[in-house]
């Protein structure tokens, strides 16, 4: 009985629980701030290990009914590998960017006291993005997310993060808007929420009715929206270079992958009824789009942090490209998704690790454009290897998880006999490879006369970049034990090949 | 003890790089000590290894990496021939470049970089599959860019910038070929004879396919190798420090592509399907065209680094040349052309860093009568520039002999014809410095007597940074730059004078090539 | 799905106008309210979609989404009015940078 009591409340948990804490540092003091997230981190962490250890046995998923009440009336929580493999991502993400945020920001500070509240509601918005198996939950949780987001962008509360971060909403509101109807049109055809019952239906149904189309639609332009592919991109490069380098870390490596699974999710569940052959050549080609546009840009930019935000627009365009080749009973879906993972994880670790890096640049040069920053590199070494690791990765050299995301993307492409993409795949590489270098380069320039001995920042701020970056630069050799874990061929349709 | 052999050989010089870094810079002592023992406690192993694998022990190392790929650690024979080869002159070269960069900025960095390479080097020797190879061949690029732009002028950052781009760009073509062949034929691991020679008829993929990936194979590898037209980064990170040049040229970045090349063949074609699949004659036209191309080039140069980088693009090719040639003579040639070229180009190398250091002459037209101020060195210079016109007894005329054998063995006579016009071509660019050192008359006054800071290439005196300033040097070289010198010319002639004697290079490399073939 | 009634056409217009208020006004506030516009739209969609069945009983899955949605909207629209707010006391515009262009008023 208890067991099943705390199987039950374990997966609400994995949301609620950062809510409290939330609350519980908008309502208590400063100094209690650092103890109560501590405590909260340490009590997540808790709980992300005990699922882990209760699916270490088989992959079937972990299921949770809130109160009892069964879909689709009541809220399900549904724990699978990929929503595991987000939990754990999530964690680390966060777990290095409070302890970068504790010693950033000047103590006392307004901006410090919005972040931590904001940051915690954050997570568990995302949290619950990973976990919830029905639409509507999705919804909210994409709601939260967002919301929290824009508050975080706006978190300085100058003209330009308030202008950004506008943008940013009204862009997302766009997207929430789309996504319910979406979710009205599916519960008006199928008459529930929960997310396996749309693939049910459909195949129930035989034909393809013009409302799943319609939403299929509706949901890729709403989550394309929120996750930044290219032509929709236009709100990301303000946010995220403009915003508090913690924010920057935050939304590029966590908000932007939890639409991404989403979608992944619903794609998942229309591919078997629905011809997705075009629809996913269509999201590779604006992907390839989004890849140019985002690494040409970066080459132009003078400042660090709209650098690694065009960055970001870039390797979006990459996480779309699998979906080409991830398509019921293609050769190669398994190892689309595997990369899609693989590739997922590896930006996360690796852009959050070049934000809290760059800052630390910023913080000690006192100016963030490429030029001012040759002194700081002298003054953090650690700060640059930190860069330089997380830039391996992003770039894709061995032995990084990038590495291993590009090549099981290779031989996903080769297997299901599209093998043109790799051309973009490897050539991608040389252009990341260029803006990655444009910062790395400022390592070797002659430290400019006027270079004064500032007092050094703590270190800790470094080494929480270092760690980030040294899982994403090392990870590669982690992937085979990943790909078996995640065995993805049981997260995709029945009869589903290698 | 056996287990640790072999991460011990990559870890010495890893972890020893990674202290390095935290160094200060002023702490030359230790720094200094740290870099000579990785070196000793490198060869140390790998003479163990050596010894353990005449015992007959095999020393091998797998780990989990990619999905469906392992990363794989062997010491072959092969693998065995090249890490002696790069352990050996890296003792050399750390000694150099201790002797070099005193006083120069940014040591801490410089030497742990340099040791980041050594460590992707003799990952790429033991490598024992295309996916570890790859890794390893990737590091090297990325060891190697921050030695090509230690000094940070804008020339130098210029230099880096385009062996970047031609080194990656090679790496993503020769994943391409890595991708392209494991997802027909599943995770390939180096083996004598070729892969193919075990695989059935029905598993084989098609010829056209398998010249795709060859050709893929030859761009990705040829970058790094200096095949025409790849070599264009070659001549231009001439720019780098004397012993990164050394480095370069003879021990790590060349020879790791040409030692791609000879596994690519040998041990993932094969030489016998090789020949099947009609590549090899390609591959020999290439190589030649290197070859005479890189030899005309040369005669041009009058910067002394320079000639003796277009000397470097045209030798390699005779390694690869080595290679395309079907027959045990000719791979005998390019086998031992790879130990050979390398003591003999590194011996240059070191006399070329000498000049600058102890008298400000880069250019060889400054070089006259430079014979009778440094005789040493001058005379270590000889022996590497006739080594490689090929005269004995200096390792390069056993080298060419047996390509000359190699060539008359697979009926190509006409290579034989480019072997000989381009040794005409060697001693037409090395003979006139040699009579310009010993014969001809000093100039009154040297361009920078006693011994500057580091300053190279079109680098002027407002270049040098951190120069030293010590007491003017009246003799040769300083002695450590002059020891290794010295012992790499010594090397060099013995590998010559030695090498019908068991164990030495040529030995070992026929030994190496009887098991290349099928009986 | 069935049900032909007032509110169908009402909803799609709602909801195509709420749109398009999002994509082409100018101002901030407007497309605040066409956000809203739109949201009201689905709504009635939602309920024109899933009508009271024939013994008169709502489906409460409608109405459960429709609460919280209109919540998820009151909250947004608040946070977007306090930052429009802000924007205008610190900068004097009503329009973000982008859309300014179209608009006569600086």
């Amino acid at each position: 009985m208890t067991e099943a009591m705390t199987e039950a409340l374990l997966l609400p948990l994995l949301v609620l629980w950062p809510l409290a804490i939330g609350l519980g540092l908008y309502a208590l003091p400063e100094r209690a701030s650092a103890a109560l997230q501590v405590l909260g981190t340490l009590v997540l962490a808790g709980l992300i290990a005990t699922v882990f250890a209760t699916m270490l046995a088989s992959p079937e998923p972990l299921r949770a009914a809130l109160g009892g009440w069964a879909a689709p009336l009541g809220i399900e929580l549904v724990a699978d590998r990929l929503a595991q493999a987000m939990l754990l991502l999530t964690l680390l993400v966060y777990a290095a960017v409070l302890l970068y945020a504790q010693a950033y920001f000047a103590h006392g500070s307004e901006a410090a006291q919005r972040f931590w509240p904001l940051a915690w509601m954050l997570w568990a918005g995302l949290n619950a993005g990973y976990l919830s198996a029905d639409l509507f939950n999705l919804y909210v949780a994409l709601e939260l997310v967002g919301l929290a987001a824009v508050g975080l962008t706006a978190l300085t509360g100058q003209s330009t993060a308030l202008a950004a971060a506008l943008r940013y909403l009204l862009a997302a509101l766009l997207a929430s808007n789309l996504f319910l109807l979406a979710v009205v049109l599916l519960y008006a055809a199928t008459g529930s929420l929960a997310l396996d019952s749309i693939g049910a239906h459909l195949a129930a149904v035989g034909t393809t009715p013009w409302y799943a189309k319609l939403a299929l639609a509706l949901v890729l332009v709403s989550l394309a929206l929120k996750t930044a592919l290219a032509p929709l991109h236009f709100w990301l490069p303000a946010a995220h270079g403009n915003a508090v380098t913690p924010v920057s870390a935050l939304l590029s490596a966590l908000v932007l992958k939890v639409s991404l699974l989403i979608f992944l999710r619903l794609w998942l569940e229309f591919a078997p009824a629905l011809d997705l052959a075009a629809l996913g050549l269509l999201l590779a080609l604006l992907g390839l789009l989004a890849s140019v546009w985002g690494s040409v840009l970066a080459l132009t930019q003078r400042k660090i942090k709209m650098l690694i935000a065009y960055s970001s627009v870039a390797q979006v365009g990459y996480l779309f490209l699998p979906f080409a080749w991830l398509l019921p009973g293609g050769l190669g879906a398994a190892l689309a998704l595997e990369a899609t993972v693989l590739h997922l994880l590896a930006h996360a670790l690796a852009k959050a690790a070049m934000f809290l890096a760059a800052g630390v640049l910023v913080l000690s040069a006192g100016r963030d454009d490429l030029v001012s920053l040759r002194g700081a590199v002298a003054r953090e070494p650690l700060a640059f290897a930190a860069l330089t690791l997380a830039g391996v990765s992003l770039i894709g050299l061995p032995p990084s998880l990038g590495f291993a995301a590009k090549w099981q993307m290779m031989q996903a492409a080769l297997l299901a006999d599209q093998w043109p993409w790799l051309l973009w795949l490897l050539g991608g590489t040389l252009l990341t490879a260029a803006y990655v270098f444009r910062v790395l380069r400022l390592a070797f320039l002659p430290t400019p006369e006027a270079f004064e001995a500032r007092a050094p920042l703590p270190q800790r701020l470094s080494l929480c970049a270092l760690a980030l970056a040294l899982l994403a630069a090392l990870g590669g050799f982690g992937a085979a034990a990943l790909s078996d874990w995640l065995a993805a061929e049981t997260l995709l349709w029945p009869g589903s090949g290698a | 003890m056996n287990d640790w052999l072999l991460p011990l050989t990559l870890a010495s010089s890893l972890v020893a790089g990674l202290v390095i870094f935290f160094l200060p810079e002023r702490s030359v002592a230790l720094r200094s000590a740290l870099n000579l023992g990785a070196a000793l406690l490198k060869l140390a192993c790998v003479g163990a290894m050596l010894w353990g694998t005449q015992q007959g022990i095999s020393y091998e190392l797998r780990l989990p990496f990619l999905p469906g790929h392992e990363l794989l650690l062997r010491a072959d024979p092969l693998g065995l021939l090249f890490v002696t080869l790069s352990a050996l002159l890296w003792l050399l070269t750390t000694v150099y470049a201790i002797g070099y960069l005193e006083g120069s900025p940014n040591r801490s960095r410089f030497f742990g970089f340099f040791s980041l390479c050594v460590t992707a080097t003799v990952g790429i020797a033991l490598s024992g599959n295309l996916v570890t190879f790859f890794l390893f061949y990737e590091l090297l690029t990325l060891a190697t860019y921050p030695l090509i732009v230690h000094r940070g002028t804008p020339q130098v950052l210029q230099a880096g910038a385009r062996y970047l781009a031609y080194t990656l760009g090679g790496g993503v073509v020769l994943l391409a070929a890595i991708v392209w062949l494991q997802v027909q034929v599943g995770p390939v691991e180096f083996q004598a004879g070729g892969v193919f020679a075990t695989l059935d008829a029905s598993a084989t993929p098609e010829a056209w396919m398998l010249v795709g990936i060859f050709a893929l194979f030859i761009a990705g590898l040829g970058v790094k190798t200096a095949l025409a037209p790849l070599h264009g980064w070659l001549p231009q990170s001439m720019v780098a420090p004397a012993p990164v040049s050394a480095l370069l040229h003879a021990v790590a970045v060349v020879k790791a592509g040409a030692f791609g090349i000879v596994r690519v063949v040998y041990e993932v074609f094969g030489i016998e399907f090789a020949h099947s699949l009609g590549v090899l004659l390609p591959l020999a036209v290439v190589a030649s065209i290197t070859i005479v191309f890189g030899s005309l080039r040369a005669l041009t140069q009058d910067d002394l680094k320079r000639r003796l980088a277009y000397s470097t693009v045209s030798q390699v090719s005779y390694i690869v040349l080595g290679v395309a040639l079907f027959g045990p003579a000719g791979t005998i040639g390019g086998l031992v052309h790879l130990v050979h070229q390398g003591i003999m180009k590194i011996t240059l190398f070191f006399c070329a860093g000498n000049y600058a250091e102890t008298l400000g002459v880069h250019r060889i037209s400054q070089m006259a009568g430079i014979g009778r101020r440094m005789p040493w060195t001058t005379a270590a210079f000889s022996i590497g520039a006739l080594g490689m016109i090929g005269v004995p007894p200096v390792a390069g005329f056993v080298s060419k002999w047996y390509l000359g054998l190699g060539a008359i063995e697979s009926g190509l006579s006409w290579v034989l014809a480019v072997l000989l016009f381009s040794s005409l071509l060697n001693a037409a660019y090395f003979l006139p410095i040699l009579r310009l050192a010993w014969f001809e008359p000093p100039p009154a006054r040297w361009p920078h007597e006693g011994g500057h800071g580091p300053s190279h290439g079109a680098a002027h005196d407002a270049d040098e940074q951190g120069a030293k300033q010590g007491p003017p040097r009246t003799g040769d070289a300083a002695p450590l730059l002059l020891l290794p010198t010295l012992c790499a010319a010594a090397l060099a002639l013995l590998a010559g004078l030695a090498a019908g004697v068991p164990l030495s290079p040529l030995d070992w490399v026929r030994f190496i090539t009887a098991t290349e073939y099928l009986p | 799905m069935s049900g032909v009634s007032i509110w169908l056409p009402t909803g799609s217009a709602l909801v195509l106008f709420g749109l398009l208020g999002m994509l082409l006004a100018s101002s901030i506030l407007r497309k605040l309210l066409a956000f809203n516009v739109m949201g009201s739209g689905i709504f009635l969609l939602l309920l024109a979609l899933r009508p009271p069945g024939p013994d008169g009983v709502a489906d409460p899955v409608a109405q459960a989404l429709i609460i919280t949605g209109i919540v998820i909207a009151i909250a947004a629209t608040a946070l977007g009015v306090r930052l429009a707010r802000r924007y205008f006391e610190l900068s004097g515009h009503t329009e973000l940078p982008e859309d300014r262009a179209a608009t006569r008023d600086d």
